[in-house]
């Protein structure tokens, strides 16, 4: 898919190992027919939702259509294990849901729009660990009747102001050895404002309640976009 | 504290043994069946301050033999409720949007109308006597008074206010409404005018099936149909020119601006239809577009058109 050249891993060897030190369980690279450029590319096993490249039971993780994919495929240090319990928010159509699903334990997904979560049902039909919740995730107590306490791990990548509002208001799911794994939306902040003033302040006022261990770009798969690794203080 | 204390605000506690029972085969029902299972109401309407274990009260209570079954208990009523749900919230909005904004064009019409008719017919009797809605609302409010023998106007000018405050409520019901059926579109053409393209399309689907240059001319088909006829040139704008972007451009411009406004409103509609996400670039965009044509006459100039080709549509006269 994308240049080559931008690949260092895949470029300078033919290995794939050293990419998926940092993978969980259930996540590896995997090589699809028709591709014809000789990468790996991430990949889980379970139903194709998207139209996805499949081969056998592996269907490819494109991190250009999902954020935490882009964070994966970065090498960032997501401390996703592979059966981890997880709170999804804003799981849209459950592209990446449906991934995280496939390769994680009980996954719970809130999504707040009513169309792009037809989508997530038929996603969530055939994973029988993943629970569709039609929610809004800035108001956490409509779910937390539903959502288990103490998760491992919290993604969350909602296209709405106030993005530091919503994880720090779900800081009472996550266990206190979880992580928080968010994918920062500088356009949905403030269209006019320089992205990196956005991320600033994103990252100060989440650091009223989380210890925030690595900050990335995901330029490279989503425009104006940050990817954030944080621990609950 | 006993366990049924601990587990009181867990979605599970307020399901019936008897709904329990039937959860497994909960999603296969019909949406209004389903709706009805206290399961889809307790995790559709209920609420927690704070999570808890609740996959461990659940086997404490006795609800599920193991975390296990919990679990398929839970995907079973969280599919059921939020395709419930999906489906009711996908009903009701578009099509009630359409016939909230016919209704309100209509009360607005006969108000005024009727209110045309008070005035002509107060002013026989009182050379006082205002004009329009708002001598209405005086006459109902008591601050023009008219005499005794006069009840049948007064009674005709508390229908017209009735009326008004009654498209009143119906454009408050459509602000609120546009932008949950269709958040860009609304945030685009604002919500009345969304709307009112909605109901020109008769739904979402069909304005995200309709291309820019049709858009473009929605509320103008006589002058469109006369121009393909041949009698005239072809319209710049049909309802757009209720967009501030079109109306507050110059009008040797106003063909340039109704097309970039267009073809945002296609885009956001598509948005809306297919995917549902929020696109706040698209407003920034087409701002940063408009103030480019506005400029074109603002700096008196006018000849540097950069935005080329009118052929994508039918505003030939515009340039």
């Amino acid at each position: 898919m994308e240049g080559a050249t931008t690949l260092p891993a895949t470029a300078l060897t033919t290995e794939a190992v050293p990419m998926s030190e940092h993978l969980p369980d259930g996540v590896e690279r995997h090589a699809f027919g028709g591709d014809g450029d000789g990468t790996d590319r991430l990949a889980t096993r379970g139903e194709p939702v998207y139209g996805e490249p499949t081969d056998d039971e592996w269907r490819a993780w494109d991190p250009s259509r999902s954020k935490l994919g882009a964070m994966l495929e970065l090498e960032m240090q997501t401390d996703l294990a592979g059966d981890d319990t997880v709170l999804y928010l804003g799981a849209a159509s459950g592209t990446t849901v449906s991934h995280v699903a496939d390769f994680a334990g009980p996954t719970y997904a809130v999504e707040f729009a009513a169309r792009p979560a037809r989508d997530l049902l038929e996603a969530a039909a055939s994973r029988s660990q993943l629970f569709p919740l039609l929610a809004d995730a800035r108001k956490p107590d409509t779910y937390a009747h539903v959502v288990e306490s103490d998760v491992d791990i919290i993604v969350q990548d909602v296209a709405t102001r106030g993005q530091a509002r919503v994880a720090l208001e779900n800081r009472r799911f996550l266990a206190d050895d979880g992580r928080l794994l968010l994918a920062v939306k500088a356009r949905s902040e403030d269209v006019t404002r320089d992205p990196s003033a956005v991320f600033d302040d994103v990252r100060e006022e989440l650091e009223a309640e989380y210890e925030v261990l690595e900050t990335k770009s995901l330029e490279r798969y989503h425009a104006d976009h940050l990817g954030i690794v944080a621990r609950p203080l | 504290m006993t366990d049924s204390a601990a587990a009181e605000s867990a979605w599970f506690a307020a399901v019936d043994a008897d709904d329990f029972e039937n959860l497994k085969t909960l999603d296969s029902l019909d949406d209004a069946d389903a709706r009805d299972s206290t399961a889809v109401t307790a995790i559709r309407d209920g609420t927690a301050d704070r999570p808890k274990d609740w996959p461990s009260l659940a086997v404490e209570a006795g609800i599920a033999d193991d975390k296990d079954e919990y679990y398929s208990l839970l995907h079973a009523a969280t599919m059921a409720t939020t395709r419930a749900t999906v489906t009711e919230r996908e009903a009701a909005d578009d099509r009630q949007l359409v016939h909230a904004v016919r209704a309100m064009d209509d009360c607005e019409r006969t108000a005024n109308e009727l209110a045309e008719r008070l005035a002509e017919w107060a002013g026989t009797v009182d050379p006082d006597a205002g004009t329009g809605i708002s001598f209405a609302r005086d006459i109902t409010s008591g601050e023009h008074t008219l005499e005794s023998s006069h009840e049948p106007i007064a009674s005709l000018a508390e229908r017209v206010v009735d009326l008004a405050d009654e498209a009143d409520d119906l454009r408050e019901f459509v602000e609120r409404q546009t932008p949950t059926v269709a958040p860009n579109l609304a945030a685009l053409a604002g919500p009345v005018l969304g709307a009112r393209l909605l109901s020109l399309t008769g739904g979402l689907e069909s304005l995200a099936k309709k291309p820019s240059g049709t858009i473009q001319v929605l509320g103008a088909e006589d002058a469109l149909f006369a121009h393909l006829r041949g009698h005239a040139s072809s319209p710049k704008h049909g309802i757009l020119y209720m967009h501030d972007a079109v109306r507050g451009t110059h009008p040797d411009e106003r063909g340039s601006a109704a097309r970039a406004v267009a073809g945002k409103i296609a885009i956001a509609a598509r948005v809306d239809h297919y995917s549902g996400e929020r696109k706040p670039e698209l407003k920034a965009e087409l701002e940063e577009r408009v103030e480019t044509i506005q400029a074109r006459t603002n700096e008196g100039g006018g000849g540097d058109d950069t935005a080329g080709n009118g052929a994508d549509n039918g505003g030939g006269t515009d340039e």
